[in-house]
C-alpha cells in the first residue's frame, strides 16, 4: 500500500535517422523502382534546367540589336526587346519626358503600403499617412499644379496603374468587404437583404462585365453634362467586384468563431460594435488570413484585365509596345517572361507577408 | 429571509419559446430572489434552466410575463438591458475568455470600455480579482495557454471586475477535469461570503448543500419544486424530483 508513484524519464523516439544521406536513402532510394524513378527524373530536371539555361543565357542576346535577336531567333533569348520597349512596358502611355513623376509617386505609395504592413505602425497617424500620401500621389500622377505638366488618367498605365489600381481597390474593398459579411448576419432583414444581394449580383458576372459596365454603360445613364473618370470608375468596379468574394471569406471566418465569444462580450456590457471591432473582427480575420490574401493575389492581377476600357496597365503595356512594333514582336516571350518576374515578385512577397502575419496572430492560440 | 422586501429578481408568469423550432423552452415560471440569496438551479439537460438564467441578463428573451432585474423590466428597451449587464455577472459553461487577449486584457476590457475606467485603475481592480482566484501570476499569459480551472477562476474573476450585484453561473463545472473541479468551486464558496447574490446551475450536490439558501428544481420549463437544501435532498416532494435525486445520488 506505500508504494511511491516513480515517473518515467521521457526518451527520444528510436529509429528516427537523421542527415542528407539517411534523408536520400529513406525518400528517393528505399527500393530498385524508387531509385530509377530517381534517377530518370533527375536527369530530366537537369536536361530542362541544361536547355532553358542555354535559352536565356548562353545563346542570348542582351542589347538591343534587331540582327542579332534575329540570329538568334529559336535557339537563343533575346533580352535586347526589355531595353528597347522596357521603358513603355513598364510606364505605358504616360508622357515619356515626366516618368519621373510615375516613379516617384509609385515608390511613395508602396513605400506606405509596406509600412502599414507592419503591426508597429498599427496608430492613429496611420490614416493620415495615407490621406497626405494620395494627395501627393494623386498631384504628381495627375499634374496641373506647381507647375506640372497636366496628365489625363486615361494616359497612366504601365506598372504604376497597376499599383495603383490594386493598392486603391484592396484598401477601399477590406473594409466594405467586413461591412458585408456583418451586414449578412445583422438582426435587421433589410440590411442581411441588400448585402445578400449584393453579393450574390456581383458573383454573377465576371470582372470583365463589371468593367465594361462601369465604363460604357453608366455614362448613358448619367444626365447630360455628368462626366465621372474613367479611372474613378474602374477602381469602383473591382472595388465593388472583389469586396463581394472579399465579404464571403469574411463571413466564413465569422462563421468559425463560438457563439460564446459574443455572448460573453454581450455579457460585459459591450456595444455591438465593440464586440465586432475588439472580439470578433480579430478572431474571424486572423482565421481567414490565407483566404484573404488569396483574394488580394487575384485582385492584383485582375487589373490586367482594364485593356477591356482603354487603360494600358503592366499588362496592357506589353501589347501596346510590341503589337505595333512588327520588328519586336517576335520576341514577346522574352516581355512576357520579363512581367510575369515583376507579378511573381509582387504575388510572392505578399504570401510570404500572408504567412508571417498568420504566425503572428497564431501567438495567441499556443496551447 | 427577507420576504417582506422587494425581490431582486422576479419572474412573473413567464413564458419562452424557441423561436427557431417554436419549443416552449419555460413554461408560466413564477420566482423570487432576494438580494444577498444564494441559489441552486438543478434539473435534467432539457428542462430550462440554463435558459431560465440567461434571460436574466437578457441573452435570451421571452414572449410573456415580465421579467424585473433590480428595478428594471426586461422587454424591448435596450437601454434597460445595458443597465442590468452591468449589475449582473456571468460565467459560463466553456468559460467564454477571449483567446486573442491576455488575462488582464480579458478583465480589463470591460471596465475600461464599458464603465469608462482609467487603464491604470481598471489594472490595479483587476490584479485584486485575480489575486482572489489565486491566479495573479498568469496575469500576462494567454488564456489557452492555461489549464480549465485556471481559465474558469479567469472568467469568475472577469464578471467580477464589473463589481456586480448579481452572479450568475451557468454549469461552470461541467467542462473541467475532475482535479480541477475543486479549485473552481473553493473560489465560488469563498464568494458567498461576500453577501454577493448567485444563481448557480450546476448538479455538484455537495456544493448546494453547503452554501444554497435554496435548491430550485425544474423539469420540461417548469419550476417542479424549490426548498431549502436540507429539506429538498432529505424529503424531496414531487416524485420527479425524487427520481431525479435517485439518479445523481445513486451510485
Amino acid at each position: 500500500m506505500n508504494t511511491v508513484f516513480k515517473s518515467i524519464d521521457a526518451r527520444p523516439m528510436p529509429g528516427r535517422s537523421s542527415g542528407p544521406l539517411a534523408w536520400l536513402r529513406a525518400n528517393l532510394f528505399s527500393t530498385i523502382g524508387n531509385s530509377l524513378l530517381s534517377v530518370f527524373l533527375l536527369a530530366l530536371v537537369v536536361w530542362a534546367f541544361v536547355a532553358s539555361m542555354d535559352w536565356a543565357l548562353l545563346n542570348a542576346v542582351f542589347n538591343a540589336n534587331l540582327q542579332a535577336c534575329n540570329d538568334v531567333r529559336g535557339a537563343g533569348a533575346c533580352w535586347g526587346v526589355i531595353s528597347e520597349k522596357g521603358r513603355l512596358i513598364v510606364m505605358g502611355r504616360y508622357p515619356e519626358t515626366e516618368h519621373w513623376r510615375p516613379v516617384i509617386a509609385t515608390a511613395l505609395m508602396l513605400g506606405v503600403v509596406v509600412l502599414s504592413c507592419m503591426p508597429r505602425f498599427w496608430n492613429k497617424a496611420l490614416p493620415a499617412i495615407w490621406i497626405v500620401m494620395l494627395a501627393i500621389y494623386f498631384v504628381l500622377m495627375k499634374g496641373g499644379f506647381f507647375g506640372l505638366t497636366a496628365v489625363d488618367t486615361d494616359q497612366w498605365g504601365g506598372f504604376p496603374l497597376t499599383v495603383m489600381l490594386t493598392v486603391i481597390s484592396m484598401t477601399l474593398a477590406f473594409p466594405l468587404a467586413i461591412f458585408v459579411a456583418l451586414g449578412r448576419r445583422s438582426n435587421m432583414p433589410a440590411i442581411r437583404t441588400l448585402c445578400t444581394l449584393y453579393v450574390e449580383l456581383i458573383r454573377g458576372v465576371p470582372l470583365i462585365t463589371v468593367l465594361f459596365m462601369a465604363s460604357f454603360m453608366l455614362p448613358l445613364f448619367m444626365p447630360e453634362g455628368v462626366k465621372i473618370d474613367v479611372l474613378l470608375r474602374v477602381v469602383v468596379g473591382i472595388t465593388l467586384f472583389s469586396a463581394a468574394y472579399m465579404a464571403e471569406v469574411v463571413r466564413g471566418g465569422l462563421q468559425a468563431l463560438p457563439k460564446g465569444q459574443t455572448e460573453a462580450a454581450a455579457t460585459l456590457g459591450l456595444s455591438y460594435w465593440q464586440v465586432q471591432r475588439m472580439i470578433v473582427l480579430p478572431q474571424a480575420l486572423a482565421t481567414v488570413v490565407p483566404s484573404i490574401m488569396n483574394t488580394f493575389i487575384g485582385l492584383f492581377k485582375d487589373t490586367s484585365l482594364v485593356t477591356i476600357v482603354s487603360l494600358y496597365e503592366l499588362t496592357g503595356a506589353l501589347g501596346l509596345a510590341l503589337n505595333s512594333d512588327a520588328d519586336w514582336r517576335p520576341f514577346k516571350i522574352e516581355a512576357y517572361l520579363f512581367i510575369t518576374f515583376i507579378y511573381f515578385a509582387f504575388c510572392f512577397a505578399m504570401s510570404r507577408y500572408s504567412l508571417w502575419i498568420e504566425d503572428r496572430t497564431a501567438v495567441s492560440k499556443v496551447r | 429571509m427577507t420576504s417582506n422586501a422587494t425581490p431582486l429578481i422576479e419572474f412573473k408568469g413567464v413564458n419562452k419559446w424557441y423561436a427557431s423550432n417554436g419549443y416552449h423552452v419555460l413554461r408560466d415560471v413564477n420566482l423570487q430572489f432576494a438580494k444577498g440569496e444564494k441559489v441552486v438551479i438543478c434539473g435534467p439537460s432539457g428542462s430550462g434552466k440554463s435558459t431560465l438564467i440567461r434571460c436574466i441578463n437578457a441573452l435570451e428573451e421571452y414572449q410573456e410575463g415580465t421579467l424585473t432585474v433590480d428595478g428594471t423590466v426586461l422587454g424591448d428597451d435596450l437601454k434597460g438591458i445595458d443597465k442590468v449587464r452591468r449589475e449582473v455577472g456571468m460565467v459560463f459553461q466553456q468559460f467564454n475568455l477571449f483567446p486573442h487577449l491576455t488575462v488582464l486584457e480579458n478583465l480589463i476590457l470591460s471596465p475600461t470600455w464599458v464603465a469608462k475606467m482609467p487603464r491604470k485603475e481598471a489594472i490595479e481592480k483587476a490584479m485584486v480579482q485575480l489575486e482572489r482566484v489565486r491566479i495573479v501570476e498568469h496575469a500576462h499569459k494567454y488564456p489557452l495557454q492555461l489549464s480549465g480551472g485556471q481559465q474558469q477562476r479567469v472568467a469568475i474573476a472577469r464578471a467580477l471586475c464589473l463589481t456586480p450585484k448579481i452572479m450568475l453561473f451557468d454549469e461552470p463545472t461541467s467542462a473541467l477535469d475532475p482535479e480541477m473541479i475543486k479549485e473552481v468551486l473553493d473560489v465560488m464558496i469563498e464568494l458567498t461570503s461576500q453577501g454577493m447574490t448567485m444563481l448557480c446551475v450546476t448538479h455538484e450536490m455537495g456544493f448546494a448543500k453547503a452554501v444554497a439558501d435554496r435548491v430550485i428544481f425544474m423539469d420540461q420549463g417548469q419550476v417542479v419544486e424549490q426548498a431549502p437544501p436540507q429539506q429538498f435532498f432529505d424529503s424531496p416532494q414531487t416524485d420527479r424530483a425524487q427520481d431525479f435525486l435517485s439518479k445523481i445520488l445513486g451510485h
